[in-house]
């Protein structure tokens, strides 16, 4: 057994959070809560350029090759930097449905783009509060999609999306839909993370395509696997919340000495990193179990979220309790990760929905009120 | 990050497996709820004692002891291994814990080539059982406050006090004991450490009764206890050194012990399929359910945040950020998983209502939390420690950190 990264992997991360500390700065997503571009097309370039959104892409189509854990460490350093980029729903959920339900045209056809950066396909599994395959009333006929599919992160930026939608026997598939063809209606949403933009995408009789190998048990390893490497996003911006708040803690000072020396300041701030600790614990499982295809995956993102969301509440509402009035300011930073934290959870489904899926293993699922 | 066994490790698993299958049964559920730690009486310490001796003699004792002073250089995930298949065994409570994993590692760095000869191999096959002096009436959580005294006397050292809170004590063959040798210092300097034979006529040992009504901890009065001075272990003032290596080891074997045992939170699925809830099968109840998943979401990041400490020692790192949290955890979830239990299997009160329902079960579990929350450092003294060693926050201020002990 071992527990940790290597260091290949420690370098890897070493990478990453200079590259993204120099380009997805705070002030950047102050910037974007103030009305500047959703989207960080910027960043985003540089990440392509140095061949970071081909990580998990195998090097025939373009990518770098590696696996599941190297993307959790992508993961967490976006989150540690709150860079406004559509990596979860593009690398985390839409390369992965590729790989494993796709067939070899749309492989070919549509991972070297991803690779580049110039293709970037949305994930739409999200109808109001429920998710795919248990919430779905998009429809396709005849290759040809109707339905209307929010939130949707970063729709209005993405070229293609990936869309749940039941086939002509009723069944929860994946269909690919390109955003530019007919049929297709974008309108932005107001989100509670402007640096996280989402649409709302109305399909009317629009084209789609069939990932033929995706069924309901295909789209909840999706989703499974999508929680695990939100969980270590989770953990990035946590761990950031928590850092300048103590950061804070040692610089302000009242009654004649820095507030992180009172016990009230100082052990809020132990259980901060107590939640984010345990947090990360199951996230490691969830990342072994994801890269391995052990069978315990459903379980192993199911505690991994469940934990990283509890992490992300606490930490960033004390956060900003902890920095005082200043905390409640727009100009101040705590509020960017309180944001952010909301959008995830928005983003993958709340606690009540992944209690339910670990219990479903665990026990029985919960049969509908009669 | 691989969660499998290694091939060394799956040799090692299963040598295990076959020495116990050979050595031990399996068990069948029908054995007493036990804490794996504490010998409730003599016939237990017998058989713990028995048990141990047959280990030691086949290599299994003080796994992680180098061979040396009779271990096995084993890393401590096969220790946990060990425990991982141990447990699955009817075997008696585990009455050396104190001896291999504290007082064993304090000599080896501290002690002298006679102490060493004197107590390790002794420990190692069980015929000794230590117990750890630390704790006092007025020292706790401040345990460098302590009072107990240690006088010289000629070549000798005449000790006298109170100890508390004392696991063990009372079945102890022998303890490790620190007392202050100089009052005229501040408090951390002027503390040795000894170890004393608790079957000296000076030694008194009344076992405390705990609020879950067993006795496993003890108060111990010292009265003019004369010890020679092959006795001290370490150096003379040197005795808080000591204990922070004993402390160090003792935090080390919880961690160990605790990816292994325990109430599982599923075990809480199993009880409210079991029972109703508003005339209802009680596993159907969205509260019942929700908190369910909470429990295990929690036990889960515990058991793997020791797997994580497991690596950083494996790969002969220090222990990493991550060690110091599983303690300040534990003993809440295990509080809440007691309450609940109690409130699913019964009535709120805890009330066993029907013979043979799980109540007392989940009530014990509930009346043995408080102490994994206050025993080896309180949750109050696990979030200084986080906030100052981790964090880096400024330190709790300590008005009597610089001052003469005999002046506080």
């Amino acid at each position: 057994m071992n527990f940790g990264f290597s260091e290949e992997q420690d370098t890897i991360r070493e990478t990453l959070a200079r590259m993204l500390g120099d380009h997805a700065t705070l002030k950047s997503a102050h910037n974007r809560l103030d009305g500047a571009d959703g989207f960080d097309t910027a960043t985003w370039s540089v990440l392509a350029d140095g061949g970071w959104l081909g990580l998990a892409i195998s090097e025939a189509e373009g990518g770098a090759g590696m696996g599941a854990v190297e993307l959790a460490i992508l993961a967490e350093e976006i989150g540690r930097s709150l860079a406004a980029v559509p990596y979860l729903p593009a690398l985390c959920m839409a390369v992965p449905a590729l790989q494993s339900a796709g067939t070899q045209d749309q492989r070919t056809s549509l991972l070297p783009g991803i690779a580049k950066g110039r293709t970037i396909i949305a994930t739409a599994l999200a109808e109001g509060g429920g998710l795919a395959p248990d919430t779905v009333s998009a429809k396709v006929v005849q290759d040809r999609l109707s339905g209307q599919k929010a939130p949707v992160t970063f729709g209005a930026e993405a070229t293609h999306a990936l869309v749940a939608a039941t086939d002509e026997e009723g069944t929860p598939r994946l269909y690919l839909a390109d955003l530019s063809g007919s049929g297709v209606t974008i309108g932005a949403l107001d989100p509670i993370d402007r640096t996280r933009p989402a649409a709302r995408i109305d399909f009317d009789n629009a084209p789609v395509e069939l990932l033929p190998g995706s069924d309901p048990a295909a789209i909840r390893r999706l989703l499974d696997g999508a929680a695990v490497l939100a969980a270590f996003e989770q953990i990035g911006l946590a761990e950031r919340a928590l850092a300048l708040t103590t950061d804070y803690a040692g610089e302000r000072h009242a009654f004649g000495r820095a507030i992180g020396g009172f016990q009230a300041v100082k052990h809020r701030l132990a259980d901060m990193f107590a939640k984010i600790e345990l947090a990360r614990s199951n996230a490691f499982f969830g990342a072994w179990a994801l890269a391995s295809g052990d069978s315990r995956l459903p379980e192993a993102a199911a505690v991994a979220r469940l934990t990283a969301l509890d992490a992300v509440q606490f930490a960033t509402e004390e956060s900003i309790q902890l920095h005082g009035g200043i905390g409640f300011t727009w100009a101040a930073d705590p509020h960017l990760f309180l944001r952010r934290g909301w959008q995830l959870k928005a983003e993958l489904g709340t606690a009540a929905i992944w209690r339910e899926r670990l219990l479903g293993h665990l026990a029985t699922p919960l049969r509908a009120a009669s | 990050m691989d969660f499998s066994d290694s091939p060394e490790e799956a040799t090692f698993r299963s040598d295990a497996r076959s020495w116990l299958d050979a050595n031990a049964t399996l068990r069948d559920g029908s054995e007493k709820a036990q804490d794996h730690f504490m010998a409730r009486d003599a016939d237990e310490v017998a058989r713990a004692r028995d048990w141990q001796a047959r280990k030691a003699e086949a290599g299994w004792a003080g796994l992680t002891w180098p061979r040396a002073f009779g271990g096995r250089d084993a890393t401590p995930i096969e220790q946990v291994i060990w425990n991982q298949e141990e447990g699955r065994y009817a075997v008696p409570p585990n009455a050396f814990l104190i001896g291999i994993g504290l007082v064993g590692p304090t000599v080896m760095m501290h002690g002298t080539e006679a102490q060493k000869a004197a107590v390790l191999p002794r420990a190692l096959t069980g015929e000794d059982i230590w117990c750890q002096l630390f704790s006092e009436p007025a020292a706790g959580s401040d345990l460098a406050g302590i009072r107990t005294r240690a006088r010289r006397d000629g070549d000798d050292w005449v000790i006298s006090g109170q100890k508390v809170w004392t696991s063990g004590a009372h079945y102890s063959s022998h303890g490790i004991l620190l007392a202050r040798t100089d009052p005229q210092v501040p408090k951390h300097k002027g503390l040795t450490m000894f170890l004393v034979d608790m079957s000296d006529p000076a030694i008194e040992t009344r076992p405390i009764r705990q609020i879950s009504g067993g006795a496993s901890f003890n108060e111990v009065f010292i009265d003019d206890l004369r010890v020679p001075d092959s006795a001290r272990l370490g150096g003379e003032s040197e005795g808080w050194k000591v204990a922070l290596t004993t402390l160090m080891n003792e935090r080390f074997s919880i961690s160990v012990g605790r990816a292994s045992g325990g109430a599982r939170a599923e075990e809480l699925i199993a009880l409210a399929t079991r029972v109703e809830r508003n005339g209802r099968p009680a596993i159907e109840d969205g509260e019942v359910r929700s908190r369910i998943a909470d429990f295990v979401a929690r036990q889960r990041g515990l058991e793997f945040t020791s797997y994580r400490v497991m690596t950083s020692l494996s790969r002969g790192e220090a222990p990493g950020e991550e060690s110091s949290i599983g303690k300040l955890l534990l003993g809440k979830l295990r509080q809440e998983m007691g309450a609940f239990g109690m409130e699913l299997a019964g009535t709120a009160a805890g009330i066993s209502v029907k013979a043979g329902d799980d109540t007392a079960r989940w009530r014990n579990e509930y009346l043995t939390a408080p102490g994994n929350r206050i025993a080896g450092g309180s949750d109050e003294i696990q979030r200084t420690i986080i906030g100052e060693r981790i964090l880096g926050l400024p330190p709790d201020i300590r008005v009597d950190k610089s001052a003469p002990f005999s002046e506080l």
